[in-house]
């Protein structure tokens, strides 16, 4: 019995290292299958500086068994037919931009059979471009969008030759990448590449098929094609940059640039198979919100362009971000508009609020965003476009804040309340730092903030200006020997979210 | 009058209260009604912030493309148009995001 007993318990060790041993197999596996394909995207992926040559897409002359199969229910359109079919598998195509509307290219120019195809981006992605930026994952975060796209695309469809490029688009490379493909597709998110693929696009003889995308709104268009007029023609200045959103800013709904980004693809197959586009010299306004699809007639092409027109003066690529006075990003940057002395960090915040100091807090955020997250003490919301419309308004409304201040904080307002208990239970949890800093001696009375910490900055200069003006007309109190004192927080809530509190929501 | 409709797209709704369609009377004048007055009038009757992103001396800022019944306003004469009675006319922003 006893050594029944011993030997049932020794197979059962052996089997238990055994399994142990299977695992770290796997794991071994696991591990030198992921450093394979990390090590076959960076050969695979075209980074900055490299020789941009490929071989031309071999003209196909016959289809096989396999294609006839697969692209069958677009072989059978008479206006597509073989012919559509082979000429679209010669043909290569340039997406600019793996964001929203590249998403939804790629995938149809993929499905549909396109020769080659090329997607160009310098970025990464990010949790908060997957509700539109929809060939990304979860599990692909912070991995080369450009790669990310081939990477889905070849699952759908690895008869197609994919070129990835992890770089941005610029003068120096454009007409190297460009010059390589039959057709370019504009999918940027901002002014200066879109001027930069125009110009390369004219000067390499290359039609253009743009899209656009913010809020519930599209747009598109095909430039320099069938003798159509180019973006210049239509767009000789560039917008003044203030009036420029993008979709981080503006927001977008995720359909939107998937509606406009696929027609995109739409345009460049009908182009590519010889259809021809519908999109020369017209323009396509999608209205979400309406649920309306207007097509408009634009002018044709401009002799006096200074591009496309009959003596041009723009003959080779331009330094664009300066033509445009925008970056050629839509990252938001960040501004320098007030003094060192009218900012605070998100730090020194902290150890405001825990010192208990009095102050308005003065959230300039649209309301909308209110709803999104709150620092945690009573503020008062104003959005910064009150302070461009009325700012008068807007000053009235917080010196009337200040003066509730003197008589005691009441809120009547349940959401500042809730917002004041979740800063007593958070004092607790946090760590109060020593408040020797010299700025707390002359404390500010008025704190701004704002998602980044570039609207506060001109809401403070606004506020600053109207309320000194007020002062000097002994309209306002004077509010001490020091006045009232104004800041703002550098960086807004990313820099508390940053640098003070790691659960508070980004976004 | 000159009863017309006025629209704002792509963003340059944001000017007028986020209002994008705007069905007005022009009021009767000596000379005919041509753009150029219209955009004038547009900017003290419907504009209410910021009318330096609508208008940048006599004409819209770069950016903002015009149509008129569904075509570019520059093969329709630009600011020499004459604006005829139903006419529609819409102020576009050119989107860039994508």
């Amino acid at each position: 019995m006893e050594s029944t007993d011993s030997a049932t318990l020794f197979s059962a060790e052996l089997k238990k290292q055994l399994d142990k041993k299977d695992q770290e197999i796997e794991k071994l596996k696991k591990l030198l299958e992921q450093y394979q394909e990390s090590a076959c995207d960076q050969n695979f992926l075209r980074h900055e500086r490299e020789d941009f040559h490929l071989a031309s897409v071999d003209p196909v002359s016959r289809l096989s068994k396999n294609d006839i199969e697969r692209y069958s229910r677009q072989l059978i359109l008479p206006e597509f037919g073989v012919k559509g079919q082979m000429k679209l598998q010669s043909t290569s195509v340039l997406i600019v931009g793996a964001g929203g509307l590249g998403c939804p290219a790629a995938v149809y120019l993929a499905a549909a059979g396109i020769g080659r195809l090329g997607v160009v981006d310098y970025d990464e992605v990010e949790l908060s471009n997957l509700h539109r930026q929809i060939l990304h994952t979860s599990d692909r975060v912070g991995i080369s969008k450009s790669l990310s796209i081939v990477r889905s695309c070849q699952r759908l469809n690895s008869r197609v030759e994919y070129v990835p490029y992890h770089l941005q688009l610029s003068s120096d490379n454009a007409m190297d990448i460009i010059s390589r493909y039959d057709i370019v597709l504009d999918a940027t998110d901002n002014v200066a590449t879109r001027y930069l693929l125009n110009d390369a696009c004219v000067m390499a003889g290359k039609p253009l098929v743009s899209g656009s995308a913010l809020r519930f709104e599209g747009q598109l268009t095909v430039y320099n094609c069938s003798g159509g007029p180019c973006y210049r023609c239509l767009f000789p200045q560039p917008p003044p940059p203030e009036t420029v959103t993008n979709c981080a800013e503006g927001g977008v709904i995720g359909v939107v640039p998937g509606i406009i980004g696929s027609m995109q693809a739409l345009e460049a197959i009908k182009i590519g198979s010889g259809i021809g586009t519908s999109y020369s010299q017209r323009m396509l306004l999608f209205d979400a919100l309406d649920g309306t699809f207007r097509c408009v007639k634009l002018r044709p092409r401009s002799q006096a362009c200074v591009v496309c027109g009959e003596q041009p003066t723009v003959t080779q690529l331009i330094d664009y971000v300066q033509f445009c006075g925008a970056a050629a990003t839509d990252k938001e940057q960040e501004l320098k508009v007030l003094d060192k002395s009218s900012r605070i960090s998100a730090k020194e915040y902290h150890s405001m609020l825990t010192s208990g100091l009095d102050h308005v807090l003065l959230d300039v955020r649209p309301e909308v965003e209110m709803d999104i997250c709150q620092l945690p003490h009573p503020n008062i919301n104003i959005p910064y476009a009150t302070f461009t419309k009325d700012v008068q308004r807007a000053a009235s409304q917080i010196l009337d804040k200040m003066e509730d201040l003197k008589h005691g904080y009441h809120s009547n307002n349940p959401q500042e309340d809730q917002a004041y208990r979740y800063q007593q239970q958070h004092k607790r949890g946090l760590n109060t730092e020593p408040s020797d800093e010299a700025w707390l001696t002359n404390p500010p009375a008025i704190v701004c903030v704002c998602r980044r910490g570039n609207d506060s900055q001109f809401a403070v200069r606004m506020l600053q200006k109207e309320i000194q003006a007020r002062l000097t007309r002994g309209e306002a109190d004077h509010g001490g020997d020091q006045g009232i004192k104004i800041v703002d927080i550098r960086g807004g809530l990313h820099a508390w979210a940053r640098h003070v509190d790691d659960q508070f929501p980004v976004y | 009058m000159l009863p017309i409709t006025v629209e704002f797209s792509g963003g340059a709704e944001l000017l007028c209260g986020n209002v994008k369609k705007h069905d007005v009377e022009l009021p009767k004048q000596d000379t005919k009604w041509q753009i150029r007055n219209l955009l004038v009038w547009i900017k003290d009757h419907i504009i209410q912030e910021r009318p330096e992103l609508f208008l940048v001396g006599n004409t819209v800022r770069p950016g903002i493309l015009v149509l008129i019944n569904d075509a570019d306003w520059e093969l329709m004469g630009e600011l020499d148009y004459e604006i005829q009675e139903k006419d529609r006319i819409v102020f576009i922003s050119t989107l860039h995001g994508g």
